[in-house]
């Protein structure tokens, strides 16, 4: 590719463009991270100086308890007080073709046309923790872009979604009565990354006693953990959301300024981290075969334990031949 | 290493609300890799137009079957002004055939009449797909 002067001035546009709050050219900038490459490094080192302001919320919680129609609805209060919302909706990619079909967004269609509401799905494309590989340098172009409130849907695994700690400044974990089994939500982790948590589907029966489960649940925590709001909300109902949005405030406000730098050092750490290891799987697809077969026949004959086998792989990585 | 999947809106403007049609295609279409963003029914051309831009699709899929295929110029009108012009628009569903020539002249890539093979819709959406995609990494070698 030729960088010439035109090339360069081009780019130094479009980038401008970009940041001055242009939703196609933010829209191909996000499909452009999640391909990933170059480009998409570039692009992500680019636009990290200008991140780092928005105001992360991200809802996680089982699949179904009502996570897209909440933050419809809170979008919609958000609107009502005059704010501009992103909503990022992260749904599952199938394991065997690779494709999904994106259904978040048709919880908000509400608000598809509203030109201060930036929706975008996003396929978490195969990897674990409830997010997609590229949302961390997503969230950065999104913020960058010049949208103040990011709300970020997880995929609903129930499982212990770690990766959103990282990234959301305000966690709120969804359950809903009636999917299945009440005490796996309280056995599976994510109650615990939770900084608010919501029954939804109040306007349902068993509501109450989840809530109940719930709050007995925090007693047996530790002190500083316990006072964790719990709060009972219907999306169908539009109850609970005032109180919601309440309670994510007062929590935003108790945030403090010096929290923004340590969010972003967490960030910048989770990035670096996410890079290694995605280098380190490609280098170790890049080892020589014979190499491999070599320490695999080792192990096999007991001649090296697997430790000192996987020690050895590693050094292999490092000192690329 | 660095491909990304073919992203397609599969939508239904106009009046009629049968979706079953539109649902069966967006699961053909995952089922071969593509990642789809799938909208109720009854979606307006300016929302439409939203999604395409927000969701950076290289094709949309209208389902009609009935009348709706008529408002799908103002559509690819509308896609052009909103410098949408590189997605490809395809339609399913029922047509009458005096009808094509003018569906075709507005710049619709391709009608799927009933029947349509599985093997056909995903072989077209893929070309139209990836062809959309190729212009835009021309056109906007930008960042
Ligand atoms: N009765 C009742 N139903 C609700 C409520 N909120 C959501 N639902 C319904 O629950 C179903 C799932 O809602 P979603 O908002 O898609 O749930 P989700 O958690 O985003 O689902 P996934 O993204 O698939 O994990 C839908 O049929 C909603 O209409 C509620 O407060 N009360
Ligand atoms: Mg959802």
């Amino acid at each position: 590719m030729i960088d010439n002067d035109h090339n360069s001035q081009n780019k130094k546009t479009t980038l401008k463009k970009l940041l001055s709050g242009d939703v196609a050219l933010l829209a191909r900038a996000i499909t452009l991270l999640e391909t990933g490459g170059t480009k998409a490094d570039n692009l992500a080192y680019k636009i990290s100086a200008n991140a780092g302001e928005a105001l992360v919320i991200g809802f996680t919680g089982t699949p179904g308890s009502g996570k897209s129609s909440l933050i419809n609805c809170l979008v919609k209060l958000l609107r009502d007080q005059g704010e501009k919302v992103a909503v990022l909706a992260v749904d599952p990619s199938s394991p065997l073709s690779g494709g999904a079909v994106l259904g978040d967004r048709t919880r908000m269609g509400e608000h598809t046309s509203d030109r201060n509401v930036f929706i975008r799905s996003v396929a978490a494309r195969g990897h674990l923790g409830g997010l997609s590989i590229a949302i961390p340098s997503i969230i950065d172009v999104v913020d960058a872009a010049g949208w103040p409130i990011i709300i970020l849907e997880t995929v609903g695994t129930g499982q212990s979604e770690t990766e959103i700690m990282e990234l959301a400044d305000i966690k709120v974990v969804v359950n809903a009565p009636g999917l299945g089994d009440d005490i796996q939500a309280i056995k599976a982790g994510v109650l615990e990354i939770g900084d608010v948590l919501v029954v939804n589907k109040c306007d349902q029966p068993l509501s109450d006693s989840l809530v109940q489960q719930l709050k007995s649940m925090l007693e047996l925590r530790s002190s500083e953990k316990k006072n964790i709001p719990i709060i009972a909300t219907s999306a169908t109902e539009d109850i609970g959301i005032q109180e919601l949005d309440k309670t994510i405030k007062n929590i935003s406000l108790n945030l403090g300024n010096e929290y923004k730098a340590i969010r972003q050092a967490n960030r910048l750490k989770g990035n670096l981290w996410r890079k290694t290891e995605q280098l380190f799987r490609y280098r170790l697809k890049e080892i020589n075969s014979k190499k491999i077969e070599d320490i695999l026949h080792q192990l096999r004959n007991g001649i090296i334990s697997n430790g000192d086998a996987a020690e050895i792989i590693l050094n292999l990585c490092v000192d690329k031949e | 290493m660095n491909s990304t999947p073919i992203r397609v809106l599969v939508t239904k403007i106009g009046l009629d609300g049968h979706d079953r049609g539109s649902r069966v295609v967006a699961a053909y279409l995952r089922d071969s890799g593509m990642e789809v963003i799938y909208t109720p029914p009854w979606q307006t051309i300016e929302n439409v137009i939203s999604l395409a831009e927000q969701e950076d699709v290289d094709v949309i899929g209208v389902s009609s079957l009935a009348t709706d295929h008529l408002i799908v110029p103002d559509l690819m009108s509308e896609l052009k002004s909103a410098n949408l012009h590189h997605v490809a628009v395809v339609v399913g569903g029922i047509v009458p055939d005096n009808e094509h020539d003018m569906l075709n002249k507005a710049g619709v890539s391709k009608i799927f009449g009933p029947g349509t093979s599985k093997e056909e819709i995903v072989k077209c959406v893929t070309e139209l797909g990836t062809g959309a995609r190729k212009y835009k990494i021309d056109e906007g070698d930008f960042f």
